[in-house]
């Protein structure tokens, strides 16, 4: 299973770029995360984690259109993969489950 | 948003970005870099966005967003590398001219460059053998009397030791050494020498000389212990074992080997043959209440050196503060004494400032610098001369310029290629300049007698390193501004009328060039002229007494009585006297005098009764010392005029009879002296007197009239060694003390001289490359001048005229800086020294010139002879 395994920041990244849907790239990403998750990230830690994904197979991306504001240059778009969100829906699995187990009373 | 976006992010770092970035990814990080920093602009102002993008761009310098190694531009770079070199070489074979006078010029200066490197990487490899050296210091005394400059000195107390184990924390060892162990080793019939130093235990805790035999613990902590150097103790005792046997040293004290040391390394700032344990000097004189006072006191500091190894992570500067602390609560005991002290570094000890009572020999921080400055000049003059004439063939090379230009290379690669060029050059250079090293590295040694005890200069592998950074280096200086200009040179430019245009901008850089290299030699020239008649002004300087046929004799721990007699009956010998130093050459002697309730520091000189009359002092009243055959205390002494002022003893007349104490004894005031110069030149005269003590005298002066002088010395010899068959004679003549006390100025004017001669013959050979360049640029305006009837002359004063402005300018330039230079810096403080004359200022000036008449109008002439037909019909 090594590979498919997802980190808590990758999985997180992934679940933006869901929410984000047609409008996933760079900085919307990095905003997103800074707004829903409370966190500041860095940009390059962003970029580490959202290149690893697409080695792993689990983004793709390509070359959108470019504008005033990014000095001319291309966006590019991250959509997540079949393979993507099988991993999502397994990690998921995987923590219902043990949500599940925790007796009631250990959360109050 | 439309308009075009107003706030640019740092360039540098957008530059930055691009250079590492694979382009692969580079554009949309760039891009997101840059949506970023708009909006940051608007929302946190344009220096927080631009802080923000700096600082992102410089998170993402990651692995894999870094290029990746691309071979295939690397061959390229070869390729062209390959040709760079090609060009270059055949450029360099093209013009053997230019080629070799930078060559030369190159060599000769990098030779001091190699010497410089070389000698400053051995100063500072001293003292790096021992183990945790960075935490080992001295402590040095500072000494200040009254309100007089404070002197600092290498030594301290005794009880600073103490002191330090009692107050100062931090202190991880300690070792406490003195001067003036030693004396004559006797075993069996045997007879050996030695010198070193009284030390404590905590020896070898601070150092780590090698330890061949014996603990290192304990080998200094018993009373009559002695450490020999292996080398010593194979004197003494040859290939027996010397461990735990005992020998007589000096009058009777029985000394028993406790350990073998390594004779210290070269590389050691001091040396000795042999060590005594520390508790016997401490027995031998603390003894009584003079004992203990001896041992106490603050001010008996000039003999005795403290090492401590600090612990780690203590900081120097705590501990310098408690120790000055330290040394204002102990000075206050004295009325107008402080002595207080700091720590000095065990690295760099050697090249440390020069300090008084040092114990072994330093170079001084300040002498490496001005050679490392004069190295400098040199280099600079050579790396001139390559500049100069580099841009001032690049009227030639412009062409190659533009055609290499329109084949299609950039910028870089013509600034790459010339800067090949230069760099080829320098290793060239390099060679010679090694070949050079090794001639002058001998006469560089030689200089002094105190260079060559402690330098070697040895060339270790790593040094080569050093050099071939070093010709690089120079390579690329002296390449750079020529390539820059090349390598900026318009194509169409350049290709079209290459001669004309604004390719002479640089004329006046090229000017200032030749002018600050004369100014340079004629400074060098005038300050070797100075420095020499400031040395032939010591030597003849009237000091106040005579020196001439006066033989100073050492008398090594002999009996003077003996010596005397063995000297008395060789007839050559006039006169014989004795005293405890030789004045004059740098030496003195120091003790406390008071009168009433006044007291001052004395300098003295401890004579017998002939003294006087064999020097030629003159005694302007009273009357010189008698002969007294008794072995009591002292109760006389002859002031000189400056000591009367000083008390306010009245007039020499008056101050006879007086009563002075000295050293506890009451001494009757019985003659003085006419003033003179106890000391060296530059220091004043001071307070002075004559004592006589009839068991303190060091040396047997000879007053010898003799026409036959080596007949004369040899009968010496033997009557020396008739007394004294273990140590050989040790004589000089007093005007040979006073020549090699003044050989600071020699070794000053040696060096500046040769240096002298050096930038005078690079920046000749530089004046011989542009006569040789206008003249041959010039040669068809000279033909048309000279069809049009211009003289031979006229043509010469024309070509000429030129570089004499310059020389000119050069001169009204160095004259005035190296006069004020010398006036305010150098002699300034000397007390007795040589006006500068107009001599010596303008000799310099007129060598220069000689000089450079001699190079250009060469040139010229030949220019001006040449047959114009021949030039004009070749067009």
């Amino acid at each position: 299973m090594k590979g498919t395994n997802l980190g808590e920041f990758e999985e997180i990244a992934l679940l933006t770029i869901l929410v984000l849907k047609d409008d996933a790239y760079g900085v919307s990403i990095k905003r997103e995360i800074n707004e829903q998750g409370k966190r500041n990230i860095s940009r390059g830690a962003l970029h580490t984690a959202l290149s690893r994904l697409e080695e792993k197979g689990l983004l793709t991306s390509k070359q959108g259109q470019g504008n005033e504001d990014r000095g001319g240059r291309p966006k590019r778009y991250y959509e997540v993969t079949n393979k993507g969100l099988a991993a999502l829906q397994e990690a998921k699995e995987v923590r219902d489950q043990l949500w599940s187990q925790v007796p009631a009373f250990s959360l109050k | 948003m439309s308009k075009k976006s107003a706030h640019q992010p740092p360039r540098w770092a957008d530059r930055f970005l691009e250079w590492y970035c694979r382009s692969e990814i580079l554009e949309d990080l760039q891009g997101d870099l840059y949506e970023h920093f708009e909006r940051n602009t608007i929302s946190k102002g344009k220096r927080k966005a631009r802080q923000i993008y700096c600082l992102d761009v410089i998170k993402f310098f990651r692995p894999y967003t870094i290029k990746k190694f691309k071979i295939v531009n690397n061959i390229t770079s070869f390729i062209m590398f390959k040709n760079y070199f090609k060009t270059s070489v055949r450029s360099i074979a093209r013009n053997k001219l230019f080629s070799a006078i930078n060559v030369i010029g190159l060599a000769v200066s990098m030779s001091i460059g190699l010497l410089m490197i070389t000698f400053i990487s051995e100063v500072f490899s001293f003292d790096k053998f021992h183990k945790d050296g960075d935490r080992v210091y001295r402590v040095n005394n500072i000494y200040q009397e009254q309100q007089e400059d404070p002197t600092p000195f290498a030594t301290t107390s005794i009880i600073m030791a103490d002191r330090i184990k009692e107050s100062i924390p931090g202190v991880e060892s300690q070792v406490l050494m003195t001067r003036g162990f030693g004396g004559d080793a006797k075993l069996d019939d045997k007879i050996i020498p030695i010198s070193g130093l009284w030390a404590t235990e905590g020896f070898n805790d601070v150092f780590s000389f090698e330890i061949l035999q014996g603990n290192p613990e304990t080998m200094l902590s018993e009373p009559n212990s002695i450490v020999l150097t292996d080398e010593t103790a194979k004197k003494i005792f040859g290939d027996t074992d010397p461990m735990n046997q005992t020998f007589i040293l000096g009058k009777e004290d029985l000394y028993t080997v406790t350990g073998i040391i390594k004779k210290p390394p070269f590389n050691s700032h001091f040396t000795f043959q042999a060590l005594g344990s520390y508790i016997t000097y401490t027995n031998q004189n603390r003894q009584g209440e003079r004992g203990e006072n001896w041992y106490n006191a603050w001010n008996n500091m000039w003999m005795n050196y403290v090492y401590v190894k600090l612990a780690p992570n203590t900081d120097v500067n705590d501990v310098n503060q408690k120790l000055l602390a330290l040394g204002e609560k102990e000075s206050e005991k004295y009325e107008h004494l402080t002595i207080t002290s700091e720590l000095q570094p065990l690295y760099g000890m050697m090249a440390g400032p020069d300090l008084s009572n040092n114990i072994g020999v330093s170079i001084g921080g300040a002498v490496i610098w001005v050679l490392a400055g004069f190295t400098l000049v040199v280099l600079l003059s050579a790396g001139f001369n390559y500049t100069n004439l580099s841009i001032a063939r690049s009227l030639k090379r412009a062409k190659e310029v533009g055609v290499r230009k329109v084949v299609g290379a950039t910028k870089r690669q013509v600034f790459n290629q010339f800067i090949t060029e230069a760099t080829i050059i320098s290793v060239i250079a390099l060679v010679f300049a090694y070949l050079i090293f090794m001639f002058i590295k001998p006469h560089f040694l030689g200089l002094d007698p105190s260079i060559e005890r402690s330098l070697q200069l040895e060339i270790t592998p790593i040094l080569f390193l050093y050099f071939f950074i070093f010709a690089l280096a120079v390579g690329l200086l002296a390449g750079f501004v020529p390539a820059m200009f090349l390598s900026k040179l318009k194509t169409v430019q350049a290709l079209k009328n290459a001669g004309s245009t604004k390719l002479f901008s640089k004329v006046n850089m090229r000017k200032v060039l030749i002018v600050i290299q004369f100014t340079l030699s004629m400074a060098f020239i005038i300050s070797a002229s100075i420095a020499y008649t400031q040395f032939k002004y010591a030597l003849s300087f009237d000091l106040g007494f005579k020196t001439e046929n006066v033989l100073n004799v050492e008398l090594q721990n002999n009996d003077w009585q003996k010596i005397e007699t063995a000297f008395a009956s060789i007839p050559e010998v006039q006169m014989i006297s004795k005293s405890a130093m030789i004045p004059s050459v740098g030496s003195t002697y120091l003790v406390d005098m008071k009168y009433n309730n006044d007291s001052t520091e004395l300098f003295y000189n401890t004579i017998d009764e002939n003294y006087i009359d064999l020097m030629d002092h003159e005694i302007i009243a009273g009357a010189n010392f008698t002969n007294k055959s008794f072995e009591g205390e002292e109760s006389e002494i002859i002031l000189n005029e400056e000591t009367l002022k000083r008390f306010n003893l009245g007039t020499p007349n008056e101050a006879i009879g007086k009563q002075v104490e000295i050293d506890e004894n009451s001494l009757t005031v019985i003659g003085v002296v006419r003033d003179f110069h106890y000391d060296k030149l530059d220091q004043g005269i001071k307070s002075f007197g004559f004592r006589n003590r009839s068991n303190s005298y060091y040396y047997v002066n000879l007053k010898l009239n003799s026409s036959d002088l080596p007949a004369t010395m040899t009968k010496i010899k033997n009557a020396w060694n008739e007394v004294d068959p273990v140590h050989e004679l040790q004589a000089q003549f007093f005007d040979e003390n006073i020549e090699s006390a003044y050989s600071q100025y020699v070794i000053m004017g040696t060096i500046v001289g040769f240096l002298a001669v050096l930038t005078v013959s690079i920046a000749a050979l530089g004046l011989l490359g542009m006569a040789v360049y206008t003249a041959e640029t010039r040669m068809k305006e000279i033909s048309i001048r000279k069809v049009l009837g211009a003289t031979e002359g006229s043509l010469v004063s024309l070509l000429t005229r030129g570089f004499m402005w310059l020389l000119v300018i050069s001169a009204a330039l160095a004259i005035p800086l190296t006069y004020l230079l010398f006036e305010q810096q150098i002699l300034n403080g000397i007390e007795n020294r040589a006006t500068i004359g107009v001599l010596e200022l303008f000799t310099g000036v007129i060598i220069i010139f000689g000089i450079g008449i001699l190079t250009i109008g060469s040139q010229v002439r030949r220019a001006a002879k040449a047959n114009p037909a021949q030039t004009l019909r070749s067009e």
